[in-house]
């Protein structure tokens, strides 16, 4: 999308909501959101109908400021917590079936690929851990397997919060969940081992507590997406409903599983650093 | 490897499917499939191998190495195939793809997605068992899954109609009042694993590139105001609104189907044709039963009967009105058909209601592989002093 079409007809600008102007006057297109810039920029997603509190609401937040040009990227996502907030952001979304953001977004990168060899198209994945590790695993696997060249976001709150709170693969072992009744019998499963040895060129696991990292993270992520192959950011993003954090204590439960089992991961292939570097001036 | 692209000059669809002279081989089904993807300027193909499919699959493989399509790859299952499809087809690139019998099945969640995702593609199906005990053989219970998808649906009789109409299949989707996927669907194995003269247009032809613009909505690919498109309407809440928007959309599919039917009538010459019109004894069928009742037809009539024979080419949309007009004077009808279920059994008996007196009799069917021998037809033409039942 150049800025020329973001830009409607001047004719049609006296009669166009004041949401859309803001976009097109004060939003992120065509130039790199800074962290610093919040608050005094139009934001990709202001309103959205998550939950009180909500950590994955504030990460998907942050995400969206990181996008490196929101003008050329499309997110595809999945039933879940994530598309409701998603599907309300100034940015296409794609909501396809139950498992299927990867294939979706190989089909997606690869037509837009063919129509654009000229321009850069970033296609970000973000779902939840059940749509990613659980329904969707086959194809997460597959498209690292075949090294597709799209970031892909698991928004990781170790539960089905959209339907109601059952066990996911991704829920600690022994917590006691609806459909673990008698508490989860199997290990949390470990997605950063897998895209390791699918030769994944990104790799972060973080939490909400750093929005600076948060951004800088799924920056880089997309970026190496564009050139180099699959990346992989795997974010604690809390439940407090179905784990019943109070709002406030939202983000003191993000610094504790931080600091007990959810420490801060990055690693990148050769390529993908020398590209970060050489290519973008990130280090 | 550097592939070099093949010179093909793009014509229009009208001179590749009526005007260019044709040259007549002998050659299989799934031969002749990927003879019309080799002129149906496909960017993408995306393959899962299944039995009697692979081998079209494959071949549009070879295509892909000879340049004819742009991309391709094996998928990982057939899940994964329908669901990059669908994702590359909203992208406005041409996309194709094909299965068979248990990966349709296996498929079919996504399948039923394509239409209210107003995604073109062309699904090609060779049919085969689909219930337990597991079965390669041809049997096109399937079908009848597809029936309520709201895909275009076209099955085709033998090898040519399945190079014609899966030409003709990427012309009428991505019409724009169509924008709808369209499956062609033939019976494994006897057709697309026997030969049969194909008339073909030269391979140094092929179809004008998809115009995604010029479809029912727009392009997943950053190039249309405004900034936010989510093409898939967000209707999961529980309101008036949402269930009134749901069921608006669905009805628009059912309406763009509808719309087809002008270029199924343009590019396959109609929903149906007739044999012998006119005549009290009619034999309805389609795919590969519309062979074995032609021949039926024939020997009928050198025992001195004439037997009206309706090939029904388009089962969605379903053509209701013409089988009504073509079933006017019969007073017995009769369904060959290849699956245990009798899906166009159903649904002729439903369109005929109330329009016909005449007696539709539930059968003859096989399944599981067994053929279709023009004896079986002819028994249920015929009582054993050699009279019309």
């Amino acid at each position: 999308m150049s800025l020329k079409t973001i830009n409607c007809s001047p004719v049609f600008m006296p009669y166009m909501p004041k949401e859309y102007l803001d976009l097109i006057n004060k939003g992120p297109f065509g130039k790199e959101m800074k962290l610093s810039q919040v608050g005094s920029v139009k934001e990709l997603l202001e309103e959205h109908p998550m939950c009180e509190g909500c950590a994955m609401a504030y990460f998907i937040r942050m995400t969206l400021i990181a996008i490196p040009t929101p003008e050329h990227s499309v997110i595809v996502g999945t039933a879940g917590c994530g598309r409701l907030s998603l599907s309300q952001a100034a940015i296409p979304f794609v909501y396809g079936n139950y498992c299927d953001t990867n294939g979706v977004a190989t089909g997606i990168k690869r037509g837009l690929a063919l129509r654009f060899p000229e321009q850069h198209k970033d296609v970000i994945v973000m779902a939840g851990d059940g749509g990613l590790a659980d329904i969707g695993f086959s194809q997460v696997m597959h498209s690292w397997f075949r090294k597709e060249k799209f970031a892909t976001i698991m928004l990781d709150n170790e539960v089905y919060g959209n339907t109601g709170g059952q066990e996911s693969g991704m829920t600690r072992k022994g917590e006691v969940v609806k459909m673990a009744p008698v508490g989860k019998q199997f290990e949390k499963i470990d997605m950063l081992s897998l895209a390791r040895a699918s030769g994944v060129a990104y790799i972060a696991r973080l939490t909400i507590t750093n929005p600076a990292r948060i951004v800088n993270t799924i920056r880089k992520a997309i970026l190496v997406a564009r050139e180099i192959g699959p990346t992989y950011v795997q974010a604690y993003t809390s439940c407090n409903i179905e784990y019943t954090i109070p709002p406030e204590k939202v983000m003191d439960d993000a610094r504790r599983v931080e600091q007990e089992r959810y420490s801060f991961v990055e690693e990148m292939s050769d390529a993908a650093r020398e590209y970060l570097e050489k290519v973008h001036n990130i280090k | 490897m550097e592939i070099v692209k093949p010179q093909q000059t793009v014509v229009t669809p009208e001179h590749l499917l009526f005007e260019a002279p044709r040259k007549r081989a002998y050659i299989t089904g799934s031969e002749a499939a990927s003879e019309a993807i080799k002129r149906a300027n496909v960017d993408i193909a995306i393959a899962y191998p299944i039995t009697p499919q692979s081998e079209t699959m494959q071949r549009v493989g070879d295509l892909f190495g000879q340049g004819y399509v742009r991309d391709y790859y094996r998928a990982e299952d057939e899940v994964g195939a329908f669901s990059a499809i669908s994702g590359a087809s909203r992208t406005g690139v041409r996309c194709m793809t094909a299965s068979s019998g248990p990966g349709l099945m296996r498929g079919l969640e996504v399948i039923a997605s394509w239409p209210g995702h107003r995604v073109p593609v062309v699904f090609l199906i060779m049919c085969r068992v689909i219930n337990a005990p597991l079965s390669i053989q041809p049997d096109n219970l399937e079908l009848d899954y597809m029936l309520s998808t709201g895909n275009i649906v076209f099955h085709a009789e033998n090898q040519q109609d399945f190079f014609d109409y899966t030409l003709a299949g990427f012309v009428i989707s991505e019409k724009c009042e169509v924008t709808l996927p369209v499956a062609v669907a033939v019976d494994g194995f006897f057709v697309t694993h026997a030969r049969g003269w194909v008339e073909m247009p030269s391979s140094d032809l092929k179809l004008p590139p998809r115009d995604c613009y010029r479809e029912a909505v727009p392009m997943i690919d950053n190039e249309n105001p405004p900034i936010r498109i989510a093409r898939d309407a967000p209707i999961q809440k529980s309101n008036f609104i949402s269930y009134q928007m749901h069921a608006s959309w669905q009805q628009e599919i059912h309406a763009a189907q509808e719309r087809s039917r002008r270029w199924i009538y343009k590019y396959l010459g109609g929903l149906i044709e007739v044999v012998n019109p006119g005549a009290e004894t009619v034999i309805v069928a389609s795919g590969s039963a519309v062979s074995q009742s032609r021949e039926a037809v024939r020997q009928a009539e050198e025992m001195g009967h004439r037997i009206g024979l309706i090939k029904v080419k388009s089962l969605r949309p379903f053509p209701v009105e013409e089988l009504r007009e073509a079933c006017k004077s019969a007073k017995r009808i009769i369904v060959p058909e290849f699956n245990c279920a009798g899906w166009l059994n159903r649904e002729l008996r439903a369109t005929l209601y109330n329009h016909s007196d005449a007696e539709i009799a539930p059968g003859p069917r096989v399944f599981g592989g067994i053929t279709m021998p023009t004896e079986l037809i002819l028994q249920w033409l015929f009582d054993k002093t050699g009279n019309c039942r």
